[in-house]
């Protein structure tokens, strides 16, 4: 490695971080709420009654606050892979800026569009035009997420490009490719779906206070009717998607499947970790590997989980890192040493361009398009950025390439048993529901209300193993973090960490107290 | 299409999408007028919903604008936004601040206080149109960065792009657009708000803008014309001054020139027709002038072997829009993704007429819609 200032990558790191995790509280219900609403405004439509119309502007005020803020912590995100990711963004541009300029002109545009004649336009179109623009508005939301996920599903399994060493960047080579990617598509459902859960558990909590207060108890019934439902059909969806998205990791990123389960030793016959609290490690070889302490686990299900059938070996931290011969597993240190060669092959073709060597340039070119060099070498070109001349600096830094295993652990456990959750709590409203049984339940009112903060939290959750769970890459296998991030001073970053901190805070604040003043003055005659 | 159409075609909808936004600043210019153009609390309403309604579209051409170069120039985006880091950082705390003011405003309990939120308003006004009017002089003036052989990029400049204001011809077109970004505005309020008042303030108060900026822009024009600009060799592709540049590039690209002038000339006649005619219609004409002038600016810095962002600190470090550009491929993708701009401007336009066909007045500002 070259001199790498590693408080610059960890506040860079902590600033993109703090960011999307801010953009992330708005963003789920955004992606939900904008077709609860539709729906209910389609009621309207259809009925002609008076009260779904306040119903449904009431959700929209609500939609609207929260809308704002979302669109104040977005801009932001974009700009940063600019701001803090320079290298990223030359290396990878070519790829990962299309699908930023698309989710531009294909969503934004449209959402930002049609979501004011959602406000602005009752009294000045026709009924069956604003409920288009309301449907519209949500369909713009999903576009944007749909961008904005084949980008980040590119970043953890890239496919479709090609490397381009004269330009020392990487280039778009089959756009289908990267938008059809079985990565980008989990993703992508797993992730709409997720904030149709957090809307509908919104939607359910905020009902449930009103029963409790037992104020607009129609209006509150009506919509729960609405959220179960759609909660119910999407939370199963959901753990469908995360469990294939859980599968899918398995093979493309193996070590933040072995961090997610908590995996230490491999084998054909790996537990199920249900539930487990991880201790540190006292093998003075692999300082950052963990065991458990206590744990409940399920015999074999793991391994039958990962690949539907018995008896396939799972790869753990250990074996991914210090190789297994058996299973065929190549050793981290290997591959080091393997990327290493390719990262040198690219400087010494730019070295010999700057001497003049042209001959010995093409020739080093070349190996660029040869299978045996990509596949041997340039497919670990990421982790060449670890290497050093001295083996036990080299085998130090590849406990660099673990990610943060207790984090990514707890994480993902969290938002898989809020997941089944969920989805009993929407079971219950929606027989109560049904049964026309809302009326005096104050143990289930005060389950959705506690329901609504549970359910930021699996979100939360959800990204953190994404996005930890894949450290340090930016790119899987690619580009590392270290190599990713602009120079600036440390302490340049530091103090706009601070500021966004505050900033956003702040308007978060702001945000939360507008909200629940307007959820206390309740549905009212016409709304706004 | 070969690479250099491609880098071209992709140049031209930059420029396009740079002058959309100059021109869209307008709402920025408004936001630092409530003030002095609205002195009862109805009259600010009605300025504010005015502008509130257009907010969005700055906004998301701003973030386009960023994500195309992005897709077509990355190595701009890692050269510029990494580099001259707390400009672009306080562009973007400013508009951070502008996206939630006007939904907050006015709504109960909303922690900071209706104040703060106009201040934001602001604070948005200023420094979106000064910040980025002395961002794109840079297009002109040059950055002190270096690039290495892999492309990585190291930036010189001692205040992380702050620097840029050392030279006063970048601020002079700061300065500009700020009072270009005002005068529309007024203009924009004439055409918008039913309101006597409010017309009768705006204009009297557009000799004010519109003078400082026509003065400040004109010298920062009759600057460029004379300055050594930064032009690379075609075959070579090394990058060499070449005094009055510029002006050469002028000469060369008479259709270019052609819609300078003739953006020029529709900004003056829409002033002309609303200070001394008192015709509402000005904002037509200007703001058209508007996008065409900056549009051809754009040009100018990007085509006829210009290299769009030079360096000062060292000349082969500047970008070309053939140096910066993506792959052939991802250009061509990215062409059958701009063809949807045509329909994307339709249906923004069909949306907002079926919505603003009348007027804001005060009684509007009373009704049951949403107001901010
Ligand atoms: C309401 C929120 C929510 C709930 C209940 C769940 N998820 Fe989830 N999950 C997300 C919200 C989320 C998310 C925030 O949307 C993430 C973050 C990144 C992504 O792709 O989606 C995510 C990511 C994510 C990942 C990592 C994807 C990656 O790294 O690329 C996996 C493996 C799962 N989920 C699996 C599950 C399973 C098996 C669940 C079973 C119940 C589950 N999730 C429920
Ligand atoms: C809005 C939802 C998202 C949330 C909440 C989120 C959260 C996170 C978190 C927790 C990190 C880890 C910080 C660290 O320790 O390094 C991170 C890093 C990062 N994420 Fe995301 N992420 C989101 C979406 C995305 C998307 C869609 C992309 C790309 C298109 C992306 C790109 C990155 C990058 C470039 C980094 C920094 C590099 C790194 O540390 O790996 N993120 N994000
Ligand atoms: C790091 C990656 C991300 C970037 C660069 C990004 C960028 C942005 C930007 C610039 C905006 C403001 C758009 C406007 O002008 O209206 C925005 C808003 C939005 N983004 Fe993101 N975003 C990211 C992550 C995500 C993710 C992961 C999703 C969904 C899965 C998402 C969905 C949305 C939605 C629905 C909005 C509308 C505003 C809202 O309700 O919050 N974004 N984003």
């Amino acid at each position: 490695m070259e001199h790498i200032d590693f408080s610059l990558v960890d506040w860079s790191r902590a600033q993109f971080a703090l960011t999307a995790l801010y953009h992330w509280i708005f963003v789920p219900l955004t992606l939900g709420l904008s077709f609860i609403i539709a729906m209910m405004e389609t009621i309207y439509v259809k009925t002609g009654n008076e009260e779904w119309k306040k119903l449904t502007k009431f959700w929209m005020t609500l939609f609207g606050i929260n809308f704002a803020i979302g669109v104040a912590t977005g801009i932001i995100l974009e700009f940063e892979f600019g701001t803090n990711w320079s290298n990223y963004s030359w290396f990878v541009g070519d790829i990962f800026g299309a699908p930023l300029a698309i989710e531009g002109i294909m969503a934004f545009f449209m959402e930002s569009t049609f979501i004011a004649i959602m406000f602005f336009g009752w009294d000045k179109v026709s009924k069956k035009f604003h409920l288009a623009a309301s449907w519209l508005t949500a369909v713009g939301a999903n576009l944007s997420a749909l961008w904005i996920l084949v980008a980040n599903g590119w970043m953890q399994n890239p496919v479709g490009m090609h490397f381009n060493p004269e330009k020392a960047r990487n280039e778009m080579a089959d756009f289908a490719e990267i938008l059809f990617s079985p990565t980008a598509v989990n993703k992508f459902l797993h992730t709409i779906s997720s904030g149709y859960v957090l809307a509908a558990i919104f939607v359910i909590g905020i009902s449930s206070w009103f029963l409790l207060k037992q104020r607009s108890v129609l209006f509150a019934k009506r919509s729960i009717a609405v959220a179960a439902m759609f909660g119910l059909v999407f939370s199963l969806f959901n753990i469908m998607t995360g469990d294939s998205s859980a599968r899918e990791i398995a093979t493309t990123q193996p070590m933040k499947f072995a961090a997610m389960e908590g995996l230490y030793e491999g084998s054909t016959t790996s537990p199920l970790v249900a539930f487990g609290i991880l201790k540190d490690s006292d093998n003075p070889n692999a300082p950052n590997e963990k065991e458990f302490s206590v744990a409940i686990e399920i015999p074999d299900l793991l391994s039958y989980m990962a690949y539907m059938k018995p008896g396939v070996f799972i790869p753990g931290i250990r074996d991914l890192v210090h190789g297994n011969e058996k299973e065929g597993i190549m050793s981290y240190f290997e591959k080091i040493k393997r990327g290493h060669v390719a990262i040198k092959a690219l400087k010494d073709y730019k070295n010999a361009l700057k001497a003049r060597k042209t001959d010995k340039a093409e020739q080093l070119k070349k190996m660029f398009s040869d299978p045996e060099f990509l596949n041997n070498n340039f497919k670990y070109f990421g982790y060449g950025y670890y290497y050093s001349e001295d083996e036990d600096v080299l085998k130090d830094n590849a406990h660099l390439i673990i990610p943060p295993v207790p984090v990514t652990f707890y994480a993902f456990h969290t938002m898989v048993g809020l997941g089944m959750l969920f989805l009993i709590i929407f079971i219950l409203f929606l027989y109560f529901s049904i049964k026309n049984k809302l009326e005096n339940k104050k143990w289930l009112y005060i389950t959705g209300i506690i329901a609504v903060p549970l359910v930021y939290l699996a979100q939360q959750s959800g990204w953190i193993v994404a996005e930890l769970g894949r450290q340090p890459w930016t790119i899987q296998d690619v580009l590392p973090t270290i190599a990713s991030v602009s120079q600036v001073d440390t302490s340049t970053v530091q103090i706009t960490f601070w500021l966004f901190a505050v900033v956003f805070t702040a308007l978060l604040i702001a945000e939360l107290k507008i909200m629940f003043t307007q959820i206390k003055k309740g549905p009212k005659e016409g709304g706004n | 299409m070969s690479l250099l159409a491609l880098q071209e075609y992709w140049w031209i909808i930059i420029s396009l999408l740079g002058a959309l936004l100059v021109f869209l600043l307008f709402v920025q210019g408004g936001q630092t007028l409530i003030y002095s153009l609205g002195k009862t609390e109805i009259e600010k309403t009605m300025l504010i919903n005015s502008m509130g309604r257009k907010w969005e579209f700055t906004f998301t051409t701003l973030v386009v604008f960023g994500g195309g170069f992005f897709a077509s120039f990355p190595l701009f985006y890692a050269t510029s936004f990494g580099g001259a880091y707390w400009v672009w950082m306080i562009i973007l705390f400013a508009f951070i601040v502008q996206a939630v003011s006007y939904e907050y405003r006015t709504k109960p309990n909303n922690f900071l206080g209706q104040k703060t939120y106009e201040l934001f308003l602001w604070i948005n006004g200023l420094i979106a149109t000064v910040f980025l009017g002395t961002a794109v002089s840079t297009f002109f003036t040059g950055s002190y960065f270096y690039i290495d052989d892999m492309n990585r990029v190291l930036w010189m400049g001692q205040a992380r792009g702050l620097e840029a204001v050392l030279n006063p011809m970048n601020i002079a077109l700061g300065l500009a657009i700020f009072f270009l970004s005002r005068t529309l505005a007024l203009l924009y309020f004439q055409n918008d708000i039913d309101d006597e008042a409010i017309l009768k303030r705006s204009r009297r108060q557009l000799w004010g803008n519109a003078v400082p900026f026509l003065v400040l822009f004109l010298i920062w024009f009759g600057w460029l014309l004379f300055v050594k600009g930064f032009a690379y060799d075609p075959v070579s592709k090394e990058v060499f001054l070449e005094k009055g540049k510029y002006w050469h590039n002028l000469l060369d690209m008479p259709l270019n020139s052609i819609i300078f002038v003739g953006g020029l000339i529709l900004i003056l006649y829409g002033l002309f027709i609303s200070m001394v005619k008192e015709s509402t219609k000005g904002i037509w004409f200007t703001g058209t002038g508007t996008v065409l002038t900056v549009f051809a600016l754009f040009i100018l810095a990007g085509f006829n072997n210009t290299c769009f962002y030079p360096s000062a600190y060292d000349l082969q470090s500047s970008l070309t829009i053939e140096n910066a550009s993506s792959s052939h491929y991802t250009l061509t993708a990215m062409s059958y993704v701009s063809l949807m701009v045509p329909f994307v401007l339709a249906y923004i336009w069909y949306a907002w007429k079926s919505i603003s066909s009348k007027k804001i007045d005060a009684e509007e500002m009373n009704g049951e819609t949403h107001t901010y």
